[in-house]
């Protein structure tokens, strides 16, 4: 399965330019950063990111509302509206190219077939105009310059892939008449229709219920693995990510402030600020009891704090912490923190 | 793997045959199209409109531009089925000659103000930026210029010979309405333009390596037609009477040109005495918008997939 599937995939592209990674290297996010010129001012959204994407690795971006999660995902896909963003500094390197100085059409040919990406609501992602089977289809037709009907048939069994009950008869249905969960099934068949290298589902399950929510990410992961893709998971949700991703990024003001591998983050938080995140996870073996909560607010974007970001919310905050911003270091064998006090986090 | 593959091999052999068929929204919207009696009917009303204005002959062999003085005011009898007006003139062939020229002004202004009024929205709304200020107070110049005015400026600047061609001086018409028609169609179609962009979809489509004219076809502009199909076909109805007004005012279609407008401003004088004069071109323009208005709200329903 898997071999075909490769072959598959090096013929289809052949047409174009080849993207070739280079030991499973597939993305490299350099010191990347995000701002958008408002007319209130600059809001930086991204602060220097850095991380790397290999050949069947998922990693999760973790991080509340306004932490750059999306912002980072927008950047890699190319689809931020510039201006008001602005990229000033940072690389995104896809198997060794930089996306971010490429020409725009050439880019362009990358969306899709190298990277592509699942929007996180699924209500409002399908085109409401136009049959299910037919946006499917349109990707082959653009792409690959398939016919009308073999499109079709294409776009019937990834609609069968993706779990689609009775797909050949919802072929021709429109997205209204389909379900949130079965609309994220058509946007995610959408999404790997051209067998992408990298694939970004940003919050893919947020608007689902939660029954939905496990069955989308059990889908992804199977996707996953059986494609070798390199799966980016943006999420705010611990929960969601537990049991798929490999390693988790977790995000604050546009920084990475930890890095580690998915079980030794949920056992050994590094960073205060994931401290706290896995600390306002209601429990059951807590039940009755005050849930605990970061206090305060995620920084304005204007007005990041000097020295840590963080530094206002956090418990361990001292005076260096206000004044000197950490860099994010390994701490442990497979495990970087962006804190003065992360051996203190780490251990205590 | 296997457990989908089960799933889906099920689902492939339980299908129904014959239900593969490519479906597109154009095809459903005919399909839908076709089960509605209103655009039937708008149908008929428009087809039979289009012959008077076409072979108006087929309707009427009296000679429209043939004055009995004598019989001026006629009510409608056996003889002249609509009556006669104030010069003397059959009103039913009057009116079946002047659809020509009401249909002609009104189909081309609305066609004209839809193409201008629509791809500047598009413009403004999709690429945003200096191109839409640009393009905005372009049309906030075109806006504040009254079209009675700008209409008048026109007709005095290019004015009409009484050997002017036919269509030629229905083009000048024409070209009133649509220079100063379209802002109306741009500012909507910006709006809706506005609407749908931030959509996920559009999103989706870009991240899927969609080109920016396509996006703007395939997915902009589907969803972003509806509000300019009504607003157009109901300007298709106010053209018509703004060329009575123009016309009345002696700077739209000039005698011996004729049309509804012209019909309907010589009436005004004897609306009191002789309202029959007034009746049968109103109800004309009236019928003819109304079928343009009902075969807007058909094709729009048609391609609303909710609506089905």
């Amino acid at each position: 399965m898997t071999t075909s599937e490769t072959m598959a995939r090096e013929s289809a592209k052949s047409s174009g330019q080849t993207y070739k990674p280079q030991d499973g290297l597939l993305l490299e996010v350099e010191d990347l950063h995000v701002e958008f010129h408002t007319p209130d001012g600059i809001a930086r959204a991204i602060n220097g990111v850095n991380f790397d994407l290999f050949e069947g690795q998922t990693l999760a971006i973790l991080g509340e509302s306004g932490s750059g999660k999306s912002v980072t995902a927008q950047a890699i896909m190319g689809i931020l509206d510039m201006p008001p963003a602005v990229i000033p500094k940072g690389q995104i390197r896809y198997c060794g190219q930089d996306l971010l100085t490429m020409p725009d059409e050439q880019r362009r040919r990358t969306r899709g077939p190298e990277i592509s990406m699942v929007f996180q609501d699924a209500l409002s992602s399908l085109n409401p105009v136009f049959p299910v089977g037919w946006q499917i289809a349109e990707m082959f037709r653009v792409h690959r310059g398939m016919n009308k009907s073999d499109a079709l048939e294409r776009a019937v069994k990834l609609m069968q892939r993706v779990q689609i009950p009775a797909a050949k008869e919802r072929v021709g249905a429109y997205p209204h008449q389909f379900s949130g969960g079965m609309r994220q099934r058509i946007m995610i068949a959408m999404a790997i229709a051209l067998d992408p290298a990298v694939l970004i589902a940003d919050e893919p399950t947020t608007a689902l219920d939660v029954t939905v929510q496990a069955q989308i990410m059990a889908l992804l992961q199977e996707l996953q693995e059986e494609r070798q893709m390199g799966l980016i998971l943006i999420t705010h949700d611990l929960g969601v990510v537990a049991n798929v991703a490999d390693k988790i990024a977790v995000m604050y003001a546009g920084r990475i402030v930890e890095r580690a591998d998915v079980y030794d983050l949920y056992r050994q938080p590094g960073h205060p600020y994931t401290k706290g995140l896995l600390e306002s996870i209601p429990r059951l073996d807590q039940k009755g009891q005050q849930l605990a909560a970061i206090g305060g607010l995620p920084p304005n974007l204007m007005r990041i704090p000097e020295g840590c970001a963080f530094n206002p919310r956090c418990k361990f905050a001292q005076d260096v912490c206000r004044e000197d911003r950490p860099a994010l270091l390994e701490v442990a064998p497979g495990r970087e923190s962006a804190c003065h006090f992360a051996e203190e986090v780490l251990h205590g | 793997m296997t457990e989908a593959s089960t799933i889906a091999v099920g689902a492939e052999t339980s299908a129904p045959a014959g239900h593969d068929e490519a479906r597109s929204l154009t095809s459903d919207a005919w399909r839908s199209l076709k089960k509605n009696p209103i655009f039937w009917v708008s149908m008929a009303l428009i087809v039979a409109f289009l012959l008077m204005a076409v072979w108006p002959s087929l309707f009427t062999n009296v000679d429209p531009a043939e004055a009995v003085l004598k019989q001026a005011r006629e009510r409608p009898s056996a003889n002249a089925w609509f009556g006669r007006d104030i010069q003397g003139y059959d009103i039913y062939s009057r009116t079946i000659y002047g659809a020509r020229a009401s249909i002609l002004v009104g189909v081309f202004a609305s066609i004209a103000t839809v193409l201008i009024g629509g791809a500047m929205g598009v413009i403004a709304g999709y690429y945003g930026g200096w191109l839409d200020a640009v393009v905005s107070r372009v049309t906030d110049i075109f806006f504040a210029i009254p079209l009675l005015l700008g209409g008048i400026l026109f007709m005095a600047t290019f004015p009409n010979d009484v050997d002017s061609p036919y269509l030629l001086v229905v083009g000048k018409v024409v070209l009133v309405l649509s220079i100063f028609g379209w802002p109306g169609l741009a500012r909507l179609m910006r709006s809706s333009v506005l609407q749908v962009k931030p959509n996920d979809y559009v999103q989706a489509a870009r991240a899927l390596g969609a080109t920016p004219w396509r996006i703007i076809r395939a997915h902009v502009l589907p969803n972003a037609l509806a509000p300019m199909i009504v607003v157009a076909t109901i300007n298709l109805g106010v053209f018509i009477s703004v060329e009575a007004t123009l016309s009345f005012l002696g700077i739209g279609l000039t005698p011996p040109a004729i049309s509804w407008g012209v019909a309907i401003s010589d009436a005004i004088v004897a609306l009191r005495t002789t309202p029959h004069i007034l009746l049968f071109p109103s109800l004309f323009l009236s019928l003819a918008v109304l079928a343009f208005i009902m075969l807007g709200d058909a094709v729009r329903d048609a391609f609303d997939p909710k609506s089905r």
